[in-house]
């Protein structure tokens, strides 16, 4: 099978190019398998990845256009030859090594923690199932940047708009009966940009590995936020 | 060019839960504290664990801390230290709800409190009926106390080296640990960081065995940092092979999945776990499961066409059951297995999985090492805890769901020395060029150019060495030419050459690094495994079928000067309770 991966190491070279290399497929090879066949055929090869079953979001890259994990893309579902590159949108550090400092500072700027103001209680906060359940679809998120870096309007904005893999925490909170932080965490959307920039065009919900819903999440926050503006 | 110091109070080597959860307790007692980590902290592999953290809650049956003790001193194949077992499953509780109040979105019950699921190994009264001990966010427990713990530590202003690869220990003249070596991989630049203390907490190595459930990541970076610093290890023969990695793959299919009720079949559909353990049956200990599935493969019961594994049933428990408690089984059966466990069985072998062994330490998570005065002397300005520590609580079995609450309480209890240590030393001690120098040479070793073999071809050489010569069933003759074979491996090493000399995010240079460190942990690993002449937990040699405790209830130590092995008394006096004694084992 022929692979075609994106090569750019800023020491030697002047500008990006492709380069294709011949793997042997296996029944059930994941693309992060066939990676590591390249990087056995050339070290000079780079590109994150991990613990092979898409639970810690290293190896997020664009694979055939769209952004997936490596590790969970089976190579027989892929058209040949298959085009390999970084995360689109985001600073190219070497070949697939892309630099997600912007991606994880609109996380660190949504607080990304529970706030609790009461007293803590000697046991745990109680939490029905129906209220945990409202976490599910959120909490999942592996920060693996598929989202955000398919978003057009993180594209344009990374410095102001949240982008989607922030917001979707953002109302992971939100919705966390145990929070107590609501108008803090909405205060801090406010504007123009955080949160609004978001155009539902979804291209985050169709690239998620994880199966998780960062528009619907988004149009949660504006609806609350709607609620008490009223 | 000089190379560039940086100077906090606490070093944190590693960014799993043992890391961040020593990094919360200290940031928010306002201390610099610097976390190294090779990869970005939700990326550690915390992140993997599925079923739980066991606490002795009593949420859903009858429950105490000191049943909890007994399981796992019974676990450990009473070779984990009673004193360190106490103070683990007392803190247990009030660390649980401790992560519960930092955010962690655990599975709930109907009067709102922490989900609680069976486990291997759990007992109520002291070997009496199944318990219910595992705390649980459905079969993702790990990812949620991995992003919660680092959350937190946003919130407490840790400061992150993220992607940075710790080289080495720096110890001073008097042998005070005062910092270590690290690399930044993305700019290929060394950085040297000043500490008044460092922790090691940079998790396990399953990688020196081909067929894992360890990430990529799992080198054992620090556990050979404590070696080549002079510190041996712990007890590096009890590996865990756990019973259910997904066959030929590797992939971890949690304890949960038995603990909801499934079950093993063999090849003729029996559920063979009752000929082995006739009261506690498939809920067994990990060591009692694995040994019975590769019993029932070797004597002809196994399933498929070349009948080299068993099956794990789940259809009968209902698609509602199986999808809501197990989600994570669910995706992991239908990406890589394209089946659906609400209806088809799992093909499961016992894969490497977990090191009961490590870095020696006390149950204040400070490092001790054989000196002038007995064979636990603290190693000053050091400490180790997770996986690559050995306090020891696991012995020779480590029971499932006691790994997360090993991390989280050790990690806590270093943080809590640690602060005690700092304000009695409160000023960095003088660090000299020569102190770094050994940390620079293990550096500048990989810079020799030339032709030579490759990292990635010596790398598969010791990870198929490691399994055909270290396995579930262990003996005399296989284990000596392993040992052999690892030697020559050794001597290989030297001629191994990299192609790739560049800075910028130079991924195989890392790898060469782990490479070295793979090597020091497996001889570790291999040469305890053959001086052990009994069968405990973990390690059952076929040629030494039973427990010796008369001579070998005691811990190994593995040095690296000249491989040598010392022994050292087991800790069979607990805190304030009676101690077990040693029995006969049986589930």
């Amino acid at each position: 099978m022929k692979i075609s991966v994106y090569r750019y190491h800023p020491d030697t070279d002047d500008k990006p190019r492709m380069q294709t290399f011949e793997v042997e497929e296996r029944p059930g090879m994941m693309l992060r398998e066939a990676l590591l066949e390249i990087k056995a055929q050339d070290e000079t090869f780079a590109f994150r990845h991990s613990c092979g079953e898409g639970v810690c979001g290293s190896d997020g890259m664009n694979v055939n256009g769209k952004n997936c994990l490596a590790c969970v893309t089976p190579v027989a579902d892929l058209k040949q030859p298959i085009q390999v590159r970084p995360f689109p949108g985001r600073p190219v550090i070497r070949d697939l090594v892309v630099d997600m400092t912007q991606f994880y500072e609109q996380y660190r700027n949504v607080q990304p923690y529970l706030v609790r103001k009461d007293p803590l209680p000697e046991q745990e906060i109680p939490q029905s199932p129906a209220d945990r359940d409202k976490l599910d679809g959120l909490y999942e998120c592996i920060l693996c940047g598929c989202c955000s870096t398919a978003c057009p309007s993180f594209w344009w904005n990374p410095e102001k708009f949240h982008g989607p893999a922030a917001l979707l925490q953002a109302w992971r909170f939100l919705a966390d009966s145990r929070d107590q932080a609501t108008d803090e965490r909405l205060d801090a959307l406010e504007g123009p940009y955080k949160l609004f920039r978001c155009h539902t065009i979804m291209n985050c919900v169709e690239v998620c590995p994880k199966g998780l819903n960062p528009t619907k999440a988004i149009g949660h926050i504006k609806e609350l936020m709607l609620q008490k503006s009223i | 060019m000089p190379i560039p110091h940086r100077r906090f109070d606490a070093l944190i080597l590693g960014a799993g839960g043992a890391g961040l959860n020593a990094a919360l307790r200290l940031a928010s007692a306002d201390l610099r504290v610097a976390v190294v980590s090779k990869v970005f902290p939700t990326r550690s592999h915390t992140v993997a664990a599925q079923g739980g953290v066991n606490a002795a809650l009593a949420n859903v049956l009858p429950d105490n801390w000191h049943w909890h003790m007994f399981d796992t001193v019974k676990g450990s194949d009473y070779l984990g230290d009673q004193d360190a077992i106490e103070y683990m499953c007392r803190e247990a509780i009030p660390t649980v709800y401790e992560l519960e109040h930092a955010g962690v979105p655990f599975s709930r019950l109907d009067n709102g409190k922490i989900y609680q699921r069976a486990f291997g190994g759990q007992s109520q009264d002291f070997g009496g009926d199944q318990a219910a001990r595992t705390c649980a966010a459905a079969d993702r427990t790990g990812h949620a106390i991995l992003h919660t713990l680092y959350q937190q530590n946003v919130r407490a202003r840790s400061h992150f080296f993220d992607e940075y690869f710790g080289i080495d220990l720096i110890r001073d003249d008097e042998g005070v640990v005062i910092g270590a070596l690290v690399l930044d991989i993305e700019s290929g630049e060394p950085l040297v960081i000043e500490s008044k203390a460092t922790l090691i907490a940079t998790g396990g190595y399953g990688q020196v065995f081909r067929t894992t459930t360890n990430a990529f990541i799992n080198t054992g970076d620090g556990m050979a940092m404590a070696l080549r610093a002079g510190v041996p290890l712990q007890d590096m023969e009890f590996y865990q092979f756990h019973p259910t990695g997904v066959a030929g793959k590797g992939m971890l299919i949690t304890e949960g999945a038995r603990g909801e009720g499934g079950f093993l079949v063999n090849g003729d559909g029996e559920r063979f776990m009752e000929r082995y353990a006739p009261r506690a049956l498939d809920l067994a200990s990990r060591d009692v499961v694995a040994r019975s599935m590769v019993t029932e493969i070797r004597e002809g019961r196994g399933a498929g066409p070349n009948k080299d594994h068993v099956l794990l049933k789940l259809d009968h428990l209902g698609a509602e059951v199986v999808h809501q408690r197990l989600p994570g089984i669910t995706d992991i059966c239908r990406v890589f297995l394209g089946i659906d466990p609400a209806k088809d069985a799992i093909p499961v072998f016992p894969t490497a999985h977990y090191a009961m062994g490590g870095i020696p330490t006390d149950p204040h998570a400070r490092v001790v090492a054989p000196a002038r005065h007995g064979p636990e002397e603290v190693v000053p300005g050091l400490y180790a805890a997770g996986e690559c520590a050995c306090v020891s609580v696991h012995g020779a079995n480590r029971l499932g769901g006691n790994s997360l609450l090993d991390i989280l309480v050790f990690g806590r209890a270093a943080g809590t020395d640690i602060l005690r240590f700092v304000a009695e030393n409160p000023n960095h001690r003088t660090m000299r060029d020569e102190h770094i120098e050994p940390a620079l040479a293990r550096m500048q070793r990989w810079e020799r150019k030339g032709e030579g073999e490759s990292v990635h071809a010596a790398k598969a050489d010791l990870r198929k060495l490691m399994e055909d010569h270290c396995g579930v069933f262990r003996e005399r003759e296989t284990m000596a030419e392993g040992v052999d074979k690892l030697k020559a491996l050794r001597d290989r090493i030297d001629g191994v050459r990299l192609q790739d000399h560049s800075k910028t995010f130079n991924t195989a240079r890392i790898e060469a690094l782990e490479l070295d460190n793979l090597m020091d942990v497996g001889m570790a690993t291999l040469m305890s495994a053959l001086h052990r002449e009994e069968s405990r937990g973990a390690h059952s040699r076929v040629d030494f079928p039973q427990r010796d405790d008369e001579q070998w209830m005691k811990h190994s130590l593995y040095s690296r000067e000249d491989d040598r092995m010392d022994f050292k008394p087991v800790r069979t006096k607990p805190l304030t309770v009676e101690s077990f004694p040693p029995k006969a084992r049986v589930y």
